[in-house]
């Protein structure tokens, strides 16, 4: 049978080029007309080690990165020892054995040994030894069939007309392997249907910061943190010829502070961390809930607690994240799921912060901000801005003024009569301070009460923007998954295999957290037969946050949290577990 | 300057301050004010922001806009009010707690970048609003709430930190001479750069130390000595005569150092493109393309 469909990896050192060799050939499948996904392991360290990149690209989307392989190119032996189980039957590994030593015993059966002078070779087009993964590459090319004209086409625009050398060099190379791979081992029974397509390439951060660009984002902080700093890298190089400030800063409680600074100035305004990092922010996060600031705040999770594994995975931050600040304050949480998700999210949550006045979160994971995927090109100049409610310039400029629907006209400097000082201390409407010589006084206890209500009823607008979460799969399913962000890839995945064996499931999957129609939720929820709640984390925090809010427990869970993303295979596992144990009846919440 | 006279009268708001009568932050309110006024800058076209403390109060008690933050974080708010509209005049303020503690880290930084704004520090030596503890430049052997055999930790010097930093106008003020102070201060707003203040304000409440009278009998002026504000080392010698080395008879006020370098707004490319809050939102079909084919 012709397959359709390749996993693609390369392994190697830490310094050995694999994930800029891993981004090129990944480019030049998504522009071959194929749908990419790929993901890049690595560590916590610059030189040696274990890293290694992951391509799965075919003709239909593809929604996770696989957890196997068909051609394995291995720059060290460790590649050899990790990965030569994964390979399928009749996969290749590409390798020179003056550098990895391979046998046939090292390999499960099946496995074709390519063994290649990748570095003698490269050595006649550059004295970089790092030239010979554009042979190995050129020899995988070679076995898919894949086309030259886009993988140069790829490499003239990263290097461009000024490094005409390093674009000829590397053709020449790949030309090599591909001479080389063919004449020896031919092309595998692959019939990837191969055509022009103008499809992006990109990971979840560089849609959240091209969401950013749409979305009218003007001041961007950060504080560099995995892995959330690719944002700010894309913007640093993006963002002030569009006229965006972008501003590296000593510490995450700065990058906060200079946002809210930034949204009371009246520009739309947002920054971006990891856990650790917003740790940091959490005070701050209530000073923008209490003086009514538009904010946004990306944080992408990866595996806690403390510095964790920084290079891993995790969806553990939601607890922090509902939990950020003393006191109460209306937040708004969305998770995007896909990389065009992040992009539509992003502008979506620089809308609802200036609608509503007040931080949102969004929640992304290392798995979603660091992996690529194709997307088709994205609208931004169409994107919809709402501002919201802005103060006329009539009667008093009251900034804190009690409205039906708690926000307030929102007044910025430069504004002519409207000079008001937002207080992080309990304020009256026009913004004078009731925590010093009124507060505890009656008038004061009044001034407090309101003002919070007036604060925390926003969310019972927001939460009327917020989207419910997608349900997909047939009605009276015998298991419902329920997830949220980035987990989808794989829940959907594993609906299909489990499908391909004759089990229809159904899932649930979260994109908006906080708030949500909590009563509607639950009569969602409760329809179903068998929930199954997935979760990256070690306590279930969305499960926890659903049963704080609706009372709903789901049927079972599975969580994990060892920093690997959620792979089909442990859905499937789990719900073939469950099927042999679930009660035929409907259960009973 | 502006066309319409600026008043203080605009600057008046109901609010009374909080203060302890006698307090020193009523100059330092007064000489702002002042300051402001004397600028020609209008109360709509200002930004004051503080951190928390008692003299960071004080944005409440004159008509402009501005933040009163938390604690230690005015000068990442005031830099973020100032990047997103370089128009604005902001000015920073707060106490020797706020900036010089649990703010010191933003303090360095802020100065090294060198943002057209002004920080005005009311540093008492000592934690007003908490009732009496030992602050990072309460000197040797002062005794406080939370030092009550002595405080045993040197005190900061701000103006010998503010100079290695790179602050463009580094100037200390005294509470006890409010014309003095207002002038000062006047001249850190129309300083482009970061101008630093600090001003000796003492707290009439919690700090039997360094009282108007212990400061009357030290302070000097260093312009009427003859001090050269752009010779930088003359500069360095005069901070470290009061608190770091000096026998604590001198304290030397006025301007140590003032000199004109390339400010951060100048050196931002995003302001060739316009004012981020004035500029239109969104992207041009253009951009949109070149980005696109950037990630093709």
């Amino acid at each position: 049978m012709v397959r359709t469909e390749v996993s693609i990896r390369i392994g190697g050192a830490a310094g050995d080029g694999v994930a800029s060799t891993g981004e090129i050939f990944g480019k030049t499948l998504s522009r071959s007309g194929q749908h990419v996904y790929a993901y890049n392991s690595y560590q916590s360290v610059i030189r040696g080690g274990h890293v290694w990149f992951q391509i799965r690209g075919g003709k239909d989307p593809v929604l996770y990165v696989g957890q196997h392989a068909d051609i394995l190119i291995a720059l060290n032996k460790q590649t050899v020892d990790v990965h030569a189980p994964l390979l399928t039957a009749g996969g290749r590994i590409i390798f020179d054995p003056s550098k990895v030593k391979v046998t046939e015993a090292d390999v499960p059966k099946g496995v074709i040994l390519c063994p290649m002078p990748l570095y003698e070779l490269a050595k006649e087009f550059s004295p970089n030894p790092i030239m010979a993964n554009t042979v190995a590459v050129g020899a995988a090319m070679s076995f898919i069939k894949a086309p030259v004209e886009k993988f140069k086409s790829v490499l003239e625009d990263q290097f461009g007309h000024k490094k005409a050398d390093v674009v000829d060099a590397n053709l020449k190379a790949a030309q090599a392997g591909i001479n080389y791979a063919t004449e020896k081992w031919g092309p595998m029974d692959f019939g990837l249907p191969y055509a022009d397509k103008k499809r992006i390439f990109l990971t979840g951060n560089q849609a959240i910061a091209l969401g950013a660009m749409a979305g009218g984002c003007h001041f961007y902080s950060f504080y560099p943190m995995t892995p959330a700093t690719s944002v700010g890298q894309f913007l640093a190089d993006h963002g002030p010829d569009m006229g965006i400030v972008v501003k590296q800063c000593e510490d995450e409680i700065a990058v906060i502070n200079m946002a809210i600074g930034a949204g009371y100035a009246g520009t739309r305004a947002m920054c971006a961390t990891s856990g650790g990092g917003f740790a940091l922010m959490v005070e701050a996060m209530g000073m923008a809930g209490i003086t009514e600031t538009p904010l946004v705040v990306m944080v992408s999770q990866r595996s806690g607690p403390s510095t964790g594994l920084p290079t891993k995975t995790e969806q553990g931050d939601l607890n922090m994240v509902m939990g950020a600040g003393q006191g109460d304050y209306p937040r708004i949480v969305i998770a995007p799921r896909t990389v065009p998700e992040a992009y539509e999210a992003t502008i979506r949550a620089l809308n609802l912060a200036e609608k509503w006045q007040t931080p949102v979160l969004v929640l992304s994971d290392l798995l979603l901000s660091e992996h690529f995927e194709t997307s088709e090109e994205f609208p931004m100049e169409r994107a919809t801005l709402e501002r919201g409610v802005w103060w006329d310039g009539n009667g008093p400029g009251l900034r804190y003024k009690l409205t039906p629907s708690g926000v307030s006209p929102r007044i910025i400097p430069g504004t002519a009569n409207g000079a008001f000082i937002a207080g992080s201390d309990e304020h009256d409407e026009d913004s004078t301070l009731v925590s010093d010589v009124r507060a505890g006084l009656p008038d004061a206890i009044e001034v407090r009460k309101k003002q919070m209500d007036k604060r925390m009823h926003k969310l019972e607008g927001a939460k009327k923007d917020l989207h419910m979460p997608e349900r997909v799969g047939p009605a009276n399913a015998p298991v419902t998954l329920v997830s949220w962000g980035s987990t989808h890839g794989a829940v959907r995945e594993a609906m299909a295999t489990l499908k391909k064996e004759g089990v229809e499931v159904a899932s649930i999957e979260f994109t908006d957290l906080y708030p949500l129609d909590w009563g509607k939720l639950k009569e969602m929820l409760q329809k179903e037969r068998f929930t199954l709640m997935i979760e990256g984390n070690y306590t279930g925090q969305l499960e926890r946050l659903l049963r704080a809010e609706t009372g709903w427990f789901p049927s079972d869970t599975l969580h994990k949290y060892d920093g690997e993303p959620f792979w089909p295979e442990d859905i499937v596992a789990k719900v073939h577990a469950v099927l042999k144990m679930a009660p035929k009846k409907e259960v009973v919440h | 300057m502006s066309a319409i006279t600026v008043q203080l009268a605009d600057y008046k708001v109901n609010t009374k301050p909080t203060w302890c009568p006698g307090c020193g932050d009523y100059a330092v309110l007064t000489g702002v004010t002042r300051a402001l006024v004397g600028a020609g800058k209008k109360p709509e076209d200002v930004a004051v922001v503080s951190g928390i403390g008692c003299s960071s109060n004080l944005p409440h008690f004159l008509k402009a806009y501005g933040i009163h933050s938390l604690h230690g974080r005015a000068l990442p708010v005031a830099t973020g009010i100032k990047l997103a509209n370089p128009d604005l005049t902001v000015i920073a303020t707060g106490g020797d707690g706020d900036g010089y503690g649990i703010g010191v880290g933003h303090f360095l930084h802020a100065m090294r970048r060198n943002l057209d704004i002004t920080y005005v520090v009311m540093n008492n030596e000592i934690y007003g609003l908490t009732t009496g503890q030992t602050s990072p430049t309460s000197l040797i052997g002062h005794k406080t709430k939370s030092t009550p055999f002595g405080n045993i930790e040197n005190p900061i010097n701000p103006v010998g930190l503010a100079l290695m930093a790179g602050a463009s106008f580094v100037a200390r003020g005294f509470s006890g001479d409010a014309k003095g102070l207002a002038e000062l201060i006047q001249k850190g707003v129309e300083h482009k750069g970061f101008s630093f203040i600090d001003v000796q304000s003492p707290c009439v409440t919690y700090n039997k130390l360094n009282t108007y009278d212990w400061f009357r009998e030290r302070v000097y002026n260093l312009q009427e000595k003859g001090h050269d504000k752009e010779d930088f080392s003359a500069a360095v010698q005069r901070a470290i005569e009061w608190p770091t080395v000096g026998p604590e008879d001198k304290v030397p006020v006025g301007i140590f150092y003032q000199t004109q370098k390339p400010t951060y707004e100048e050196g931002e490319r995003a302001y060739q493109v316009g004012n981020p809050v004035k500029r239109k939102l969104g992207v041009t079909a253009e951009q949109r393309t070149a980005l696109m084919a950037d990630l093709y």
